[in-house]
């Protein structure tokens, strides 16, 4: 079984994606059982042939949205049963961050993405300002219309998309273009009367007030940040509490478990590549 | 990168044998969550972690003691584990961690 390792560590190179199943409950055997599970193929063994295929199944399952579980299934993969017990990983690409608007504020956002481990896509339809000089930590730099571009691009439910224009010209046509993916955040920067203004011609394009609660705009936690550094944490903070689910506010002025449990699983995807 | 797997696919290449250990399962409160994991080679180096420091030590033996032959085994840390052994979690959650040799 020596190449297993060398073909997880491979795939983790080259960021595609891959699920390492092993077992860690079981009958003498079974326990320590590995299984390396891609889209198309698998290597190695949990026991058995038909244990396998359940793992298998289930693992490219959870491989799909990046998530990492445990399992219960019987000596024979069973579904009903708890004789195995099988932790099965994910690791997946790291997830998008797409920015528009390339001002300065986007150039402290990419850096903020970078650091919380996001692919940073910036775009902008001016070559001006789209430029490798003023975005150094950007994994790729898009000279596009942005409702143009983002048409094209791949989203998921991990992206991020932060609209940093605070120009109707672009922000409204990449706002209705975003609303049709399932990105996991969007985010439209501008001051009160901007996403008012803004608001109303969303309206006016026919987009609900249904779809309009999925925009955090303005963007930002309320931290009272000023510089594009401090703005970046305050959206940065925001992407992180939506998508775990808590308030944003201060931990010394609340009780209870810091970390929740079913945040922590589903940030481990991300984490773990 | 994963640089706990990176780390020990390069002792791999350099005959070291190693350990890891992989947290599986977090109850209430833990400090880091599951697939967090922490690497031990045989001649001693460590990378990652599995908590915010307090059962690292007590995990680096079972790593050893892996490596040595012990076979996999699922260990859990938590704060009723204070008392009796002197590990445990200052956060109050347990903490389920799956430690097995580099055999694969």
């Amino acid at each position: 079984m020596a190449d297993l390792l060398s073909r997880w560590h491979t795939a983790l190179a080259e960021q595609s994606p891959v699920a390492v199943a092993t077992v860690i409950q079981g009958p003498e055997g079974y326990l320590g059982g590995k299984v390396l599970v891609f889209p198309e193929d698998h290597t190695g063994t949990a026991g058995n042939a038909e244990l396998d295929k359940a793992v298998v199944e289930t693992a490219r399952g959870l491989l799909e949205g990046g998530r990492t579980e445990t399992v219960h299934l019987g000596p024979r993969g069973q579904r009903r049963m708890e004789d195995v017990t099988v932790f099965i990983q994910s690791f997946a690409p790291p997830p998008k961050m797409y920015v528009f608007g390339a001002i300065d504020f986007a150039s402290a956002v990419a850096r903020a993405g970078k650091f919380m481990g996001y692919r940073v896509i910036v775009c902008d339809a001016r070559a001006v300002f789209a430029t490798r000089e003023r975005f150094p930590s950007a994994d790729e730099i898009v000279v596009a219309w942005p409702d143009e571009f983002l048409k094209t691009a791949e989203v998921d439910g991990r992206s991020v998309i932060a609209v940093l224009t605070h120009d109707p010209k672009f922000d409204v046509p990449v706002l209705k273009e975003a609303l049709e993916t399932p990105a996991g955040y969007i985010g439209a920067m501008g001051s009160r009367r901007t996403h008012d203004n803004r608001t109303a011609r969303l309206k006016e394009e026919g987009v609900t007030d249904e779809q309009l609660a999925r925009i955090s705009s303005p963007i930002g936690l309320d931290i009272g940040a000023r510089t594009p550094e401090e703005t970046a944490i305050a959206i940065a903070a925001e992407i992180v509490a939506l998508r775990t689910g808590h308030s944003g506010g201060r931990l010394a002025e609340r009780s209870g478990p810091i970390h929740s449990v079913a945040a922590d699983a589903r940030a481990s995807g991300e984490s773990a590549r | 990168m994963n640089p706990v797997i990176d780390r020990v696919a390069s002792w791999r290449e350099e005959g070291k044998k190693a350990a890891l250990a992989t947290v599986v399962k977090v109850e209430r409160s833990g400090p880091l969550g599951p697939g967090t994991s922490m690497a031990v080679s045989e001649d001693g180096q460590v990378v990652g972690s599995v908590s915010g420091g307090c059962v690292e030590p007590a995990v680096y033996e079972e790593a050893m003691a892996a490596i040595e032959g012990g076979g996999p085994r699922l260990l859990s840390y938590g704060i009723s584990d204070d008392e009796a052994f002197g590990v445990g979690l200052t956060c109050g959650g347990t903490i389920h961690i799956f430690v097995e040799r580099v055999d694969w």
